[in-house]
């Protein structure tokens, strides 16, 4: 309940980012808004009357690309941990199903961590039709359960048009089809404040050495470069998993997220090092590391942006649900708050992703017509259009979303293809990728403490790790 | 008295009749009771005797795990952390507490407005702990700006040391500095008639003298040692042209230079508001210095919610709400306490701290006990304040067992051992639980 309490975003930010926000330790006092809008929302099924009033002109001009079956007076429950913006949003795309079909679609608001909730809703013998999971780890274990029901022949068609191998892959358990990834979260991205750069002389940097300049730069102009939000675990994951999947590649990559190699491997010490070149100075990071452990990810990007050109820091690194924080200042996105992404370490630039997925918890004609639509690029377009949405579908147009940033971002997820990776500590064990104080946070923590030690971080990493994986 | 009666302490003839001293039927009693039985049974006999099964089975809970959850309990680092954390909570929370509830206690009987001061300490009671541990996240917030702790401290600090005009200027790329002592030296040694460039980069725009000028490049004089100090960056170019003045470039006014040799300072001077300076030939053969006393950091504060300070941190928190409570409890002994025996001790000639020392703490003894066990009890399973409090980086360090029960059960999916913590936790508060029973048993038989 209190890790609700604390991790939910506010409904009156207007999107809600996927799974690696609701972590993200909202400003403290942004808990008790929650606290409030989690005894509105709580379990209740949010009937979507309302929702199907307004929300008919999002796809009107949409072309069906998709053809659905008629479903007259059959309905459905979705579930979903959206709120706010990001569920108005959603039921419009939910609404346009009902349109074309005829069935009745409810919006069920869930709780995190959405398996929990899941279990309750099946042991009382009632679980929705559809839930969207967070998580590969979470698909896996729906289909343990065996609540998880395999995706029909037209669903796995309009994935195979619409969706690239990868992103089709994370969605399957055991060779078979479970999930349609919905909604993607790029993490690959560094936020910059447009004037620190302009008064530094800086340019965007397309490789890791480009960017230790443009922080030198940042730096010499008299701006500390780098904002960190070291208060929660996740950013530093999230730091070290983009250098590592960029140095060492996408195969090691998957064999550290299944802990196949230890962490005393040379890569990771390798990519250690690498981080070390920032986290190293002192100067260079806002508030100096100990500063920076009591940042928390929501006060670690409006610092970038408060300030005018003289901020508490030039760049701040993390994914596209940084937007929402940037709104709470007075930056404007595209102007004063700009984006590029991840310099490449090693070879290619790195995508580490997030994700949500639709998966069949009821077998119905009309729960596998609804995953069918998910998976096209016309419920992908509706919710495009409307801001604060990723589509890994490389069926929406780019055009479709509506700003420059937006398109930025869609593009880079896009355009990484198959060797975009998820995020690792999501794939981790939660008591080593997952849990604040403890395990891979806690020994990055540590890490961005004393940089200096990468064998010592090493040897804690695998030591927890070990632990974790029970291996 | 029919809980006596029932008890069996009455004559053995009327329990046969199956009647009490009241005269109502056991079966009546017993209907009577059962809806506070079944409520007591169902949420807190039930949940203890299922946490007691859990806690011996394993993860999954399907089958038996003997004492593996226990041992867990004393080998697990955090586990091991919450512990020592919690022994830590007990002695220090109750006491201090206590302490300052007899202080206000005692102090509020004298003044004249007693009543509203007492009002005053007792109502951060009326706070949920949730808000409390919000207020208190931003008063020991690290900036000075946000954090009231850390305004507070950094006031005083500065009121005795300044911080300097050039905090965060250092040497750009190619540099004929090098850092020394937290200031800079040259790496050559001057001569005189030269002129010696010393440039820096890093001072923001905002944060340079309001006096500085454009820098300019210092003339040689016969004699002496001439040369500038400036910020050697162009605003939206970059460094412009390496170790030379470019224009638009600020001189470091009011920047102290040193001429050093063989580590003794033989010179020294200010920079004018262009940057330039000059020493006199004294300064011949030494290297420049610019002392760490330029670039003194601006003083930050204290790491309140750092892994040293943190757990102090909360239980002041914790302290804060809870001393009102201790006050009002001793206040009311207090006035129970006879008047007659204060004065008799004053007039054998004893002085306010002797009278508090000897009569008045002996004599509410009882009520002191009685509170700082309650305490006792209430620290033992405090989870609000350390879960809001400290950042996810120090929360480790804060631990204590309810949170630790809390992450294992709920975050790491280990109901096991959360079972094995409540269990241990409810081993704690027993003997303190009897102590109080017992206590309240013999003030009624008094």
């Amino acid at each position: 309940m209190h890790s609700t309490l604390r991790t939910r975003k506010s409904p009156k930010h207007p999107t809600h980012p996927t799974h690696r926000t609701r972590r993200a330790t909202g400003a403290v006092a942004a808990a008790v808004v929650a606290a409030g809008a989690l005894a509105l929302t709580g379990c209740s099924s949010d009937n979507n009357k309302s929702g199907s009033d307004k929300a008919s002109d999002g796809g009107r001009d949409t072309g069906a690309t998709v053809v659905l079956p008629r479903l007259n007076g059959q309905s459905l429950e979705v579930s979903a941990v959206w709120t706010g913006a990001e569920q108005a949003n959603f039921k419009k795309v939910l609404a346009e199903f009902e349109k074309r079909t005829g069935a009745k679609v409810t919006f069920v608001a869930a709780q995190d961590p959405i398996i929990n909730f899941l279990g309750s809703k099946i042991a009382g013998g009632q679980p929705p039709d559809v839930a969207l999971l967070p998580q590969p780890g979470a698909i896996k274990q729906a289909v343990e359960k065996k609540w998880a029901k395999p995706l029909g022949p037209e669903a796995e068609a309009e994935l195979a048009k619409n969706y690239s191998q990868g992103w089709q892959d994370i969605g399957k358990v055991d060779g078979k089809q479970y999930g349609v990834y919905y909604k993607a979260a790029n993490k690959s991205l560094i936020w910059y404040n447009a004037k620190a750069f302009e008064g530094a002389g800086a340019k965007e940097p397309k490789t890791w050495q480009d960017l230790l300049a443009a922080a030198r730069a940042v730096y010499d102009s008299g701006v500390t470069p780098f904002s960190v939000g070291g208060a929660d675990g996740w950013t530093l994951t999230d730091w070290f998993e983009n250098v590592y999947l960029s140095q060492a590649g996408p195969d090691k990559y998957d064999q550290l997220a299944q802990h196949k190699i230890k962490w005393t491997d040379p890569s990771v010490k390798d990519a250690l090092t690498t981080l070390a070149q920032i986290w190293g100075k002192k100067d260079y990071i806002a508030g100096g590391a100990n500063g920076a452990l009591q940042t928390e990810f929501p006060a670690s990007v409006t610092q970038t942006f408060t300030g005018g050109d003289q901020p508490k820091a030039g760049m701040v690194f993390e994914g596209d649900f940084a937007e929402v924080n940037i709104g709470e200042t007075k930056a404007k996105i595209g102007t004063d708050a700009k984006v590029f992404p991840f310099p490449a370490v090693g070879g290619q630039a790195p995508v580490v992703t997030g994700g949500d997925a639709a998966v069949i918890l009821k077998d119905s004609r009309a729960a596998q017509a609804l995953a069918t639509f998910l998976a096209s690029p016309d419920a992908a377009t509706i919710q495009a259009k409307l801001g604060g949405y990723l589509s890994p579908n490389k069926s929406v147009a780019l055009s479709s979303y509506p700003n420059e940033v937006q398109q930025k971002m869609a593009r880079a997820l896009i355009a990484a293809g198959d060797s975009f990776r998820f995020d690792m500590s999501d794939q981790a064990p939660q008591a080593f990728g997952g849990t604040p104080g403890k395990g891979e946070w806690k020994d990055l923590q540590d890490f961005l403490k004393n940089p200096i030690d990468v064998a010592g971080t090493q040897a804690k990493l695998e030591a927890d790790a070990a632990k974790a994986y029970g291996s | 008295m029919t809980s006596v009666t029932a008890s069996g302490a009455a004559p053995a003839p009327e329990a046969r009749t199956r009647r009490s001293v009241t005269g109502t039927r056991r079966t009546v009693a017993a209907l009577f009771l059962l809806p506070a039985l079944v409520l007591l049974g169902a949420l807190v006999v039930y949940p203890i005797g299922y946490s007691l099964i859990r806690s011996f089975l394993n993860r999954p809970g399907d089958s038996f795990a003997g004492f593996d959850n226990y041992k867990a309990l004393f080998t697990d680092d955090g586990i091991r952390t919450a512990l020592k954390n919690n022994i830590i909570w007990v002695v220090f929370a109750p006491a201090v507490s206590t302490a300052l509830g007899l202080i206000f206690a005692v102090l509020t009987e004298r003044v004249r407005w007693g009543t509203a001061f007492k009002l005053v300490v007792f109502m951060p009671m009326a706070i949920s702990m949730l808000a409390a541990g919000i207020i208190f996240r931003l008063v020991y917030d690290q900036d000075p700006g946000k954090g009231v702790a850390n305004a507070v401290w950094v006031g005083v600090h500065d009121t005795f040391v300044r911080s300097s005009a050039f905090p965060k200027a250092h040497a750009g790329r190619q540099s004929p500095l090098e850092p020394d002592l937290g200031g800079f030296i040259t790496a050559a040694t001057v001569h005189t008639g030269q002129s010696v460039a010393l440039p820096l980069v890093g001072v923001a725009p905002d944060q340079m003298p309001k006096n500085a000028k454009r820098a300019v490049r210092a003339k040689p004089e016969p004699g002496k040692i001439t040369g500038v100090t400036w910020q050697d960056f162009t605003r939206g170019k970059g460094v412009g042209r390496l170790g030379a003045v470019d224009p638009s470039e600020q001189g470091y006014a009011g920047m102290r230079i040193e001429a050093v040799k063989d580590g003794k300072v033989v010179a020294s001077a200010q920079a004018a508001d262009d940057g330039t300076f000059t020493l006199p030939a004294a300064a011949d053969g030494a290297r420049l210095r610019l002392p760490a006393s330029n670039f003194r950091e601006p003083y930050n504060g204290v790491d309140w919610l750092g892994p040293a300070l943190v757990t102090p941190a909360v239980i002041s928190a914790y302290v804060w709400m809870w001393a009102g409570f201790a006050m009002v409890l001793i206040a009311a002994g207090l006035a129970g306490v006879p008047r007659e025996l204060l004065e008799a001790a004053r007039v054998d000639g004893a002085n306010e701290w002797q009278v508090f020392r000897r009569v008045t703490v002996p004599l509410l003894a009882p009520v002191l006990a009685v509170v700082t066990v309650t305490l006792m009890i209430n620290v033992l399973k405090v989870f609000d304040l350390v879960f809001i409090i400290p950042p996810g980086s120090s929360q480790g360090d804060a631990n204590v067992l309810a949170l630790e029960l809390y992450r294992k059960g709920f975050s790491e999916d280990q109901p096991g051992i959360a079972s094995a913590i409540a269990v241990f936790l409810l081993l704690l508060v027993v003997p303190v639980m009897l102590f109080n029973i017992r206590r309240l048993r013999r003030e009624v038989r008094r």
